[in-house]
């Protein structure tokens, strides 16, 4: 049962362009080119409230990304939200007094978090914290508290 | 009908279950890594993978068009058609590319491989080959196994190449909208982990079950011209039926 | 008993088997001498394609033992059951050539799966049983380009190519013209007595038999009705053998199905 050489051929072809196409897609149509791996430092901020930040949400400097979130984990102690994020290496100069913040895009768009460099000379390295920190705003929180100011407000006219 | 007979109807399909699987673990227990399996086996992923491409391929193209078509209308409404690729592309990589792959598969390879079997059964070839003292589940269930569980991944992935481009063609062509966009919505919204790998287990799993369900219907074929032609059907509606079943079993789990 | 066993290839003893409720062999008993050609003749649906797979070994007797060359069937283990296996040459109904490979590959599959020898040597082989058979020069041809008898000739060709020490075949001539019938009878004769067989065959065709067997059994009704050299059981007095051998309608054996339930309880 000897599989004659034309056969042998057209199965390798097929192989081979079935794994073509897997590599195209992998690389073209899904993140895993764009995938902050090796090259990347890690750095971490703590928040009050990160609302729904999930893993791999981008992480941006003037609107331009520069990594992604790598994990949103909770301190069991300070009951604070700690994000870890990598960096491309390419961005290896941000001041370490830069100011980390949790941004939605659009009014209703995902959460994402945008760093605002500071002004120091010293630079940002592998597993540094960021200590500036502003927490997520809530729509809901914004809401209810605007409406409690007004009552507060008007009972002290009163 | 007597109740010992309700009983036995209702457990047939558990009885059956139990065949199947008492069949993949035959097949695996006769798998040797030798010349002439890589060779069979080769063989049969271009009977049963290389000649189901065109008709995977050109599916896949125009399940993407209409898929681009259909989410460009659905998004216009919002005023959000640049999420076109990102709509099309993680449907496709997590539910149509597998699923709509593996339907075309048992329609067009797993028929064949039933069929073939079957008709080897009833012309005597695999009693021929168990007096040469050649194991038939060995020379040509676990081939046909192999190569339907290794074709059924790559098939999707053409299908789904396939399908991005005739997205591609519809909304960058015919729609006009932006490619650096369409690409980059890609590239950033399309999981590799999740979506992509997602599927490529997903499509590994259809493909074993077809092959598996074709192998087994046609070894077990009656050897009659009725009994090949119950074999495919059976394979047909079997498998089809097994990979939407499986389908939501993964995809609740797993995601 | 010793030497009753050399010289026998194959002692069947007191085999009993059932398919479902139906008795299909009721305490038959056989001996097959080394050398010759057995034929095992009756009329169809009698259990002789039975007997030939309890000899291979796919089916197992619920009572009794098959033996052959001294070793009994039923109870080899699967390896040495395939090694067995090895050993015995078989042309099963209408050939059962693979349909997917040519004429050259069908014959060489035992030789490929079976040895390690080398791909000239392969060659030579193959083309040596194929001449034999009177087939050489279809080596590139595929199954269903072939005649019937061609076909039949191809699969004696590959159930030889091992140089089995037993050959059985199945109704080897059934639905074979004449000359295709007599090409075939010849080239079982010639291989038998060529290289040094014992061949088993199954089979109805009487005339060709009483030709070509050294012994004959005649089944009928679960048992042995008649044993002997087929000139003695033409001139048999026993009736179901006359009546087969003569292929008379009136007589012992039932040919209609729908006489034989009360045959059967009876025997039960």
């Amino acid at each position: 049962m000897r599989a004659n050489y034309k056969v042998e051929l057209a199965s390798g072809i097929f192989l081979l362009l079935g794994i073509l196409a897997m590599i195209w897609l992998a690389t073209r149509a899904t993140n895993y080119g764009q995938e902050i791996g090796k090259d990347s430092y890690e750095i971490s901020a703590r928040f009050g409230n990160v609302a729904e930040l999930k893993d791999r949400a981008p992480v941006k400097i003037g609107g331009v990304m520069v990594g992604m979130v790598e994990a949103v984990e909770l301190d069991p102690v300070t009951f604070e939200a700690v994000v870890t994020m990598r960096i491309d290496t390419r961005f290896d100069e941000i001041p370490n007094d830069t100011s980390a913040t949790i941004l939605t895009s659009g009014v209703l768009g995902d959460r994402y978090v945008g760093l605002e460099p500071g002004g120091s000379f010293e630079v940002l390295e592998d597993g540094d914290e960021l200590f500036i920190t502003q927490s997520a705003v809530v729509l809901e929180q914004l809401i209810s508290k605007y409406l409690f100011n007004t009552q507060a407000k008007e009972e002290a006219e009163e | 009908m007597t109740d010992s007979a309700k009983i036995a109807a209702a457990l047939r399909p558990l009885g059956d279950t139990g065949r199947i699987g008492l069949f993949l673990l035959r097949m695996l227990g006769s798998l040797r890594p030798t010349r002439s399996t890589l060779v069979n086996t080769l063989q049969q992923t271009y009977l049963v993978g290389a000649r189901s491409l065109v008709i995977i391929m050109i599916c896949g193209f125009f399940v993407g068009m209409v898929l681009a078509l259909q989410a460009i209308n659905a998004l216009e409404q919002f005023g959000a058609s640049d999420q076109v690729s990102l709509l099309v592309g993680k449907s496709l990589f997590r539910e149509l590319g597998p699923v709509l792959t593996a339907l075309l598969f048992a329609g067009r390879a797993g028929t064949s491989i039933a069929a073939e079997i079957g008709l080897m059964k009833a012309t005597g070839q695999l009693d021929a080959m168990e007096l040469m003292a050649i194991d038939p589940v060995e020379r040509i269930a676990l081939p046909r196994f192999l190569a339907g569980l290794l074709s059924v991944p790559l098939l999707t992935a053409m299908f789904n190449a396939l399908a991005i481009l005739g997205a591609v063609v519809f909304s960058l062509g015919v729609m006009g909208l932006d490619s650096g966009i369409f690409w980059s919505k890609l590239q950033t919204g399309v999981y590799f982990d999740q979506d992509f790998m997602g599927g490529i287990w997903k499509s590994l799993v259809f493909g074993g079950l077809i092959s598996l369900v074709a192998v087994y219907f046609g070894y077990h074929a009656r050897p009659t011209g009725a009994g090949v032609g119950s074999a495919t059907t059976n394979t047909v509606v079997l498998s089809s039926v097994l990979v939407l079943i499986f389908d939501f079993i993964m995809t609740s789990f797993f995601t | 008993m010793s030497n009753q066993t050399s010289e026998c290839a194959i002692r069947i003893r007191d085999l009993v088997f059932h398919r479902g409720d139906r008795l299909i062999l009721d305490h038959v008993s056989m001996d097959i001498p080394r050398g010759s050609i057995v034929a095992i003749m009756g009329p169809s649906g009698v259990g002789k394609t039975t007997i030939l797979r309890l000899i291979t070994g796919q089916l197992v007797p619920d009572h009794g033992v098959v033996e052959v060359n001294g070793q009994p069937v039923s109870s080899m283990s699967r390896k040495s059951l395939q090694q067995f296996r090895k050993g015995i040459g078989i042309l099963l109904q209408n050939g059962a050539l693979f349909t997917d490979l040519t004429v050259f590959e069908n014959v060489a599959t035992p030789l490929r799966e079976h040895s390690t020898l080398p791909e000239p040597l392969i060659r030579r082989l193959v083309m040596l049983k194929l001449h034999a058979v009177g087939l050489g020069g279809t080596e590139e041809l595929m199954p269903d380009q072939l005649s019937g008898g061609m076909a039949r000739r191809v699969a004696l060709a590959r159930a030889v190519v091992m140089d089995p020490g037993l050959m059985l075949y199945d109704e080897p001539m059934s639905g074979l013209d004449p000359i295709a019938v007599s090409t075939i009878g010849r080239l079982m004769r010639e291989t038998n007595d060529a290289l040094g067989l014992t061949s088993v065959v199954v089979t109805h065709n009487v005339r060709q038999m009483s030709k070509l067997a050294d012994y004959c059994y005649i089944l009928a009704d679960a048992r042995i009705a008649g044993e002997g050299p087929p000139g003695e059981l033409l001139d048999s007095k026993n009736p179901a053998v006359n009546q087969f051998m003569k292929g008379q309608v009136d007589g012992p054996i039932h040919f209609h199905f729908d006489a034989e339930p009360g045959g059967w309880n009876l025997l039960q």
